[in-house]
């Protein structure tokens, strides 16, 4: 479903990923490990389209449909979702309203008809409830006031809302508490599906043992520099990743 | 010392001939009040002649230069016929809003006869030919020359404990073919207690170089409560000069927005003075500038009291080649302890070529306040826009959603839900024609 080849971008002169290729199919869950700095998240702001990085080679195709060249919204509607590590607040805008917003914008480009007001209150509702999320934060405005669990929370509703294809988390385990963890785990586990593929970025293997994994990939300077099975995440669990800083990938 | 003779203008000169015009047309005045009036209007037009139109090195005039600006002054508009107006359209832009309609074209009170009984119980309107100011500076020369040049004051009174649940709507009308000027003249004296919510609109032709000169003063009584909503929708080569004095007695609670929607250049003046204590007032703005249009608001708001809490919040948007300008001065006088006064003004700038001047002022005399300002200037934030992208929306889409968003914050305090929708769709609209 995925398919990232040789892909090299930097930001601001500065080299960030430099090669890297991947596969991830559908119904697979692929995460990615790697310490800080390794490129991680500039990894998913590359494949969902920040224009503040610069791809200098490679490609990333979602089902053969080259991404790179398609700006961030026509990349959702081709059904690609990005769950962000740090959620922004937009004040003034009702989440209600944005979720709408977003859900419509993607349907339109499709060329499908909007969803009815009252198809999409109860898709909305369904989602919250799943997700331990209150019709009062709905009402507020988007994140705004939020926890820092709670925005994880609402990246997870609209994933579900939004029905992606391919379904990135970057570091969605940052921040959260073991109680906001397994939510937002049970959340993604829900969403499972022969017909969809997530690429789960993270720091810690704790997440893994609530989202299990396919497959595991390291990412160490810029490069994939290990795939394996659910087993490298444990690996990398006992002896850490100093192996990988210590001798950045020839 | 030597008298120095002043090189006046072409518009200058003009301003004069006409107010010596004028002095023939105004009612003589019988004792008293008439005569007042008479008296201040010379007093403004010999202030006006000493000083001119003020130019960049008048502080509050510096970034709007009337000297430069204001090359031409447009002859006066003629006044309609007092029955006209009943059955004129005004402030329908807003949609339809349930309010008391009071209609004034080209600085005149319509229907005045038939408007008395249509108000509701405890308001009063009149129109006097004293048009002496009573809270605006009376040596600013916008307010001299309105005070000169006004034909009328109308004076709408609401009496003691009165509420009025619906807005009373004023609607200034531009009647015009050709290049004219209005001059109008609004105090409202809002009673003890009494609670009113307010609405001006400003409406004129597109395509034709109105200029309008408006003051409007709004007194408060102690404990009374004001809600008072300002929308600019002149046409798009409108001059327009307003000037707003409130005064604010004990305790009360008042609120004034300002919205900037039409006009080639706008420049709205305010001067809120605190008359007694522990009073509260928010002041808020709304600017959507665009092409080559000049929007300043000028602001003073003066703590003469102990206990006063201000708040300022401004937000504009300038979009292509426009210019903003904000000054905003928060005085505390020496006495005025246990002050709490915050002004903020933030814009948007949607293009290369916008620009914003904002300067914000505190001067402050007592030792005991609490007083902050902040002003902000910056292009819609790349990484929000890229969080609704992500999710679907298209840029510009995400871009007006951004822009509705920072604006909408400087209308939601307003209790209205009716007139904070109506603003609402102002924006919405001018969203709309800009994508």
């Amino acid at each position: 479903m995925l398919e990232i080849r040789n892909l090299h971008a930097e930001i601001d002169g500065k080299p960030i990923l430099k090669g890297v290729t991947l596969s991830v199919k559908a119904g697979e869950v692929a995460a990615i490990m790697g310490p800080n700095g390794s490129g991680k998240s500039t990894l998913s702001y590359v494949i969902a389209g920040k224009d503040e990085y610069e791809v200098t080679k490679g490609e990333v195709l979602l089902d053969g449909e080259n991404l790179l060249e398609m700006e961030p919204d026509e990349r959702a509607a081709k059904g690609l979702f990005l769950a962000f590590q740090y959620p922004l607040e937009i004040p003034g805008v009702a989440t209600m309203t944005f979720l709408k917003a977003a859900l419509n914008a993607q349907r339109k480009k499709r060329g499908e008809d909007e969803i009815a007001p009252a198809d999409f209150i109860r898709s909305v509702n369904r989602a919250a409830d799943m997700l331990g999320i209150s019709r009062e934060m709905l009402r507020r405005a988007l994140n705004v006031g939020f926890s820092g669990g709670e925005k994880k929370r609402m990246e997870i509703l609209q994933m579900a809302l939004l029905e992606p294809r391919m379904c990135v988390l970057d570091e969605t385990d940052s921040g959260l508490d073991i109680d906001a963890l397994r939510i937002v785990a049970e959340g993604v586990n829900g969403l499972r599906a022969k017909n969809r593929a997530f690429l789960v970025i993270t720091h810690y293997q704790r997440l893994l043992s609530h989202i299990v994994p396919d497959t595991v990939h390291v990412m160490a300077d810029g490069r994939i520099v290990k795939s394996g099975g659910p087993e490298v995440a444990t690996e990398l669990e006992a002896k850490g990743y100093a192996d990988f800083a210590a001798q950045p990938a020839a | 010392m030597t008298a120095l003779t002043p090189i006046r203008t072409k518009a200058e000169t003009a301003l004069m001939a006409q107010f010596d015009a004028l002095r023939g047309e105004l009612p003589k005045g019988g004792p008293g009040k008439g005569d007042a009036g008479k008296a201040s209007r010379e007093a403004a037009m010999a202030a006006f002649a000493t000083r001119g139109l003020p130019h960049r090195r008048v502080e509050a005039y510096h970034y709007t230069d009337l000297r430069n600006l204001l090359r031409e002054a447009a002859p006066l508009a003629r006044l309609p016929s007092g029955k006209a107006g009943r059955s004129v359209e005004a402030g329908r832009f807003l949609g339809d809003l349930s309010a008391h309609e009071i209609i004034i074209i080209n600085g005149r009170l319509m229907d005045a006869a038939n408007l008395a009984s249509q108000l509701p119980k405890g308001v009063r309107i009149a129109t006097t030919s004293d048009t002496a100011p009573t809270i605006l500076d009376e040596n600013d020369a916008v307010v001299a020359l309105n005070t000169a040049l006004s034909r009328e004051t109308v004076t709408l009174e609401i009496a003691k404990g009165v509420k009025i649940e619906r807005p009373l709507h004023v609607a200034f009308l531009q009647d015009a073919g050709a290049p004219q000027a209005v001059y109008g003249r609004l105090n409202v004296l809002v009673g003890e207690g009494a609670s009113v919510t307010l609405l001006e609109t400003y409406e004129g032709p597109n395509g034709i170089a109105t200029q309008s000169n408006i003051g409007v003063e709004i007194a408060a009584g102690d404990g009374a409560s004001v809600e008072h909503v300002r929308v600019n929708a002149e046409g798009d080569k409108a001059f327009s000069l307003s000037s707003l004095g409130l005064s604010l007695g004990r305790g009360t609670s008042a609120l004034s927005l300002n919205l900037i929607l039409g006009s080639l250049v706008s420049r709205h003046q305010i001067l809120a003075r605190f008359a007694g204590e522990g009073a509260k007032l928010n002041l808020n703005g709304v600017g959507m500038l665009d092409g080559d249009r000049h929007g300043d608001v000028t602001l003073v708001v003066d703590h003469a009291v102990p206990g006063g809490e201000s708040r300022e919040l401004f937000k504009t948007a300038v979009d292509q080649r426009a210019n903003g300008v904000f000054q905003g001065k928060i005085i505390v006088r020496p006495h005025a302890q246990k002050t709490d006064g915050k002004m903020m003004s933030a814009a948007l700038l949607l293009s290369e070529d916008a620009s914003m001047n904002n300067k914000p002022e505190l001067e402050i005399f007592a030792d005991d306040v609490q007083c902050g300002h902040g002003a902000t200037c910056g292009a819609l934030d790349d990484n929000l826009l890229f969080y609704l992208m992500a999710r679907g929306i298209p840029r510009p889409d995400a871009q007006a959603l951004l822009i509705r968003s920072f604006l909408g914050e400087a209308i939601e305090e307003l209790s209205s839900e009716e007139l904070r929708e109506a603003l609402g769709g102002l924006i919405d609209g001018w969203l709309m024609r800009r994508a």
